[in-house]
């Protein structure tokens, strides 16, 4: 099968499966068992490039308007750096936000595992109890109301500058989309699947693993994807309130000393950490939930 | 009406004994003076409860294929509930062997009509979940359902996930995961009902030949009453809410059927009667409940 493959990827079909072959490009679909060809491969980059491509041209244009006026000369740059400046600082300063990216995703990863963990199992106990979702969802949904930036100083204050205090923000921000996306995603289990399963003899345990949870897992990822956006900006708050390393940190200093390029370098940063963990968790969902994506190309 | 169903339930009492002489034994499945309420928190006398079914007799002998048909809402599809365990009636029996204490959910058949396949499980893994769900390990529970696949006209699917299925596949894949947890009693909740006329058909007649082999006694929910004439031994017309046996009458054809066997006169004749008391019921019903409605909504 294999070296079939290579010659249709060379474009001299031999396959003797004629309807396989996209006969416009001489590429074949998928295989027997479901594994991409590389011909797939190389059309799925093709469409990548179509659907990214107007995103990209725009952000070119976008930050040749930016170059195009920073460079005038009566902007001073430590208002508006040029492109090429803030590019110049995240070369010469590149080792330096490496250190503090890392101590960031750090805090972001700890914080956003705690939510997650949190959230499951707060989620599947007020799934299991009607009682605890009465008392527990109205707490759940009042926390949500507490401005983190009036929370974050005390946060610092009672535990410190380490990661501590730094993971706790992260986690009050990623906690509730979790929760309420697998709570909602649990909710909606299909009342006649549930009934199928107790004609099956199920008991309520043996529903939640088979049914519930598996039928809640889009549902979960939908949260998590929410979650993980926010994550890094809670990550970056905390540290700007009270911080010794971490990319907030190192803007608050940059700020401070009006070095206005390095802060827009940061900021590069982190908005390219949080599309780096958005897009990890849009691969682990399509890994992990293979069925929910198949057919709807 | 009160003779009516007076009537029926002699005949119900009839199978019975019939069953008895055949196998000194209760039958199957006795269901005896059968009612169910619903409380609907609307006002008036009783707290505002619906009575969906009223002192429902009926038996199946062990191998015996019974449908009910009756006007859409006369409560069905909440009798094949009662059956299968998923509910406890207001008032009355349901025996199994002549035990009315035995537990059934678990070890009666229910088949609804939706298929109701998992979308994160193949067709093997959807055939295998019943058996799963009662505690079947994995790899056994898979293999007692690949052995049906050949015989449900699935080989070949196994690995294939329900949306690649047509509605007539994952219907058989549902029936497959049904079969393979009920041990001598099936019920059918309108298993055809969303399926288009051709693949209805196909399916009935594949339902013959499968219902043969498996040797399990079946309860046929429908609306369909040639379907009715065409799958079953014994047709039960219920009433219009509050659902109650109205009619019985045995299908007078022999096996193996065909969809020509329905064309005898007698057949057409008895398809006559069975409309008959079912569009009767329908108006009948529609009028009663219109009545129930002018004096507060108590019925």
């Amino acid at each position: 099968m294999k070296t079939v493959e290579r010659r249709d990827s060379a474009g001299a079909s031999l396959s003797d499966e004629p309807q396989r072959v996209d006969q416009g490009h001489g590429l074949s679909l998928v295989t027997a068992r479901g594994l991409p060809e590389w011909g797939t491969v190389r059309r799925r980059a093709i469409r990548l490039g179509r659907t990214g491509g107007p995103a990209l041209l725009a952000l070119a244009i976008l930050i040749g308007l930016w170059q195009w006026y920073a460079a005038q000369p009566e902007i001073d740059p430590q208002f508006l750096p040029t492109p090429v400046a803030v590019w110049a600082a995240l070369v010469a300063q590149r080792d330096i936000l490496w250190g503090h990216t890392l101590v960031t995703l750090w805090e972001t990863a700890v914080g956003f595992a705690a939510a997650l963990a949190a959230g499951v199992a707060f989620a599947t106990v007020i799934d299991f109890s009607p009682w605890l979702r009465r008392a527990l969802y109205p707490l759940l949904v009042t926390s949500q109301t507490v401005p983190i930036i009036t929370l974050a100083p005390l946060l610092v204050l009672w535990f410190g500058f380490g990661l501590l205090a730094k993971a706790i923000v992260v986690t009050l921000v990623c906690f509730f989309p979790v929760t309420v996306a697998l709570a909602d995603g649990l909710r909606s289990a299909d009342p006649e699947l549930i009934r199928l399963y107790r004609t099956f003899g199920a008991g309520r345990a043996r529903i939640f693993w088979s049914v519930r949870l598996p039928g809640a897992l889009p549902a979960l990822f939908s949260g998590i994807r929410i979650a993980i956006t926010y994550s890094v900006i809670g990550a970056i708050f905390a540290e700007y309130v009270g911080a010794s390393a971490g990319l907030g940190f190192y803007i608050e200093l940059k700020q401070h000393t009006f070095q206005t390029a390095g802060v827009i370098a940061a900021i590069v940063v982190t908005a390219l950490l949080s599309v780096a963990l958005f897009t990890l968790t849009a691969l682990v969902e399509r890994l992990a939930l293979p069925w929910y994506y198949r057919g709807r190309n | 009406m009160r003779g009516e169903t007076t009537e029926t339930t002699e005949a119900a009492a009839d199978v019975a004994g019939a069953t008895m002489r055949e196998s000194s034994a209760a039958p199957l499945l006795a269901v005896r003076g059968l009612s169910m309420r619903y409380p609907t928190g609307g006002p008036g006398p009783g707290g505002g409860a619906l009575t969906v079914l009223r002192d429902v007799s009926l038996a199946v002998a062990a191998g015996e294929f019974a449908a009910l048909v009756g006007p859409s809402g006369c409560g069905k599809s909440t009798l094949l509930a009662l059956i299968a365990g998923l509910e406890a009636p207001a008032a009355g029996s349901i025996a199994l062997h002549g035990d009315t204490e035995a537990r059934r959910l678990g070890r009666v058949g229910y088949m609804p009509q939706r298929d109701l396949l998992l979308p994160w499980r193949t067709a093997l893994g959807n055939a295998a979940a019943g058996l799963e769900a009662r505690g079947v390990a994995r790899a056994e529970a898979r293999s007692r359902a690949r052995a049906l696949f050949a015989d449900f006209g699935l080989a070949g699917f196994e690995d294939a996930y329900p949306a690649a299925l047509s509605g007539g596949m994952r219907q058989r894949v549902a029936f497959a995961r049904t079969a393979l947890v009920s041990g001598e009693l099936l019920l059918l909740d309108e298993p055809f009902g969303a399926l288009d006329a051709l693949t209805r058909a196909g399916l009935q007649e594949w339902l013959l030949e499968v219902w043969a082999r498996l040797g399990a006694a079946c309860v046929l929910v429908t609306h369909d009453v040639e379907e009715a004439l065409l799958l079953a031994d014994r047709v039960y017309v219920l009433s219009a809410r509050p659902g109650t046996v109205r009619l019985e009458r045995r299908v007078p054809l022999p096996r193996p059927r065909r969809l020509e066997l329905l064309a005898r006169p007698e057949i057409a004749a008895l398809k006559a009667e069975l409309l008959a008391a079912l569009v009767a019921e329908q108006a009948g019903g529609a009028r009663r409940r219109a009545a129930a409605t002018d004096e507060g909504g108590a019925l």
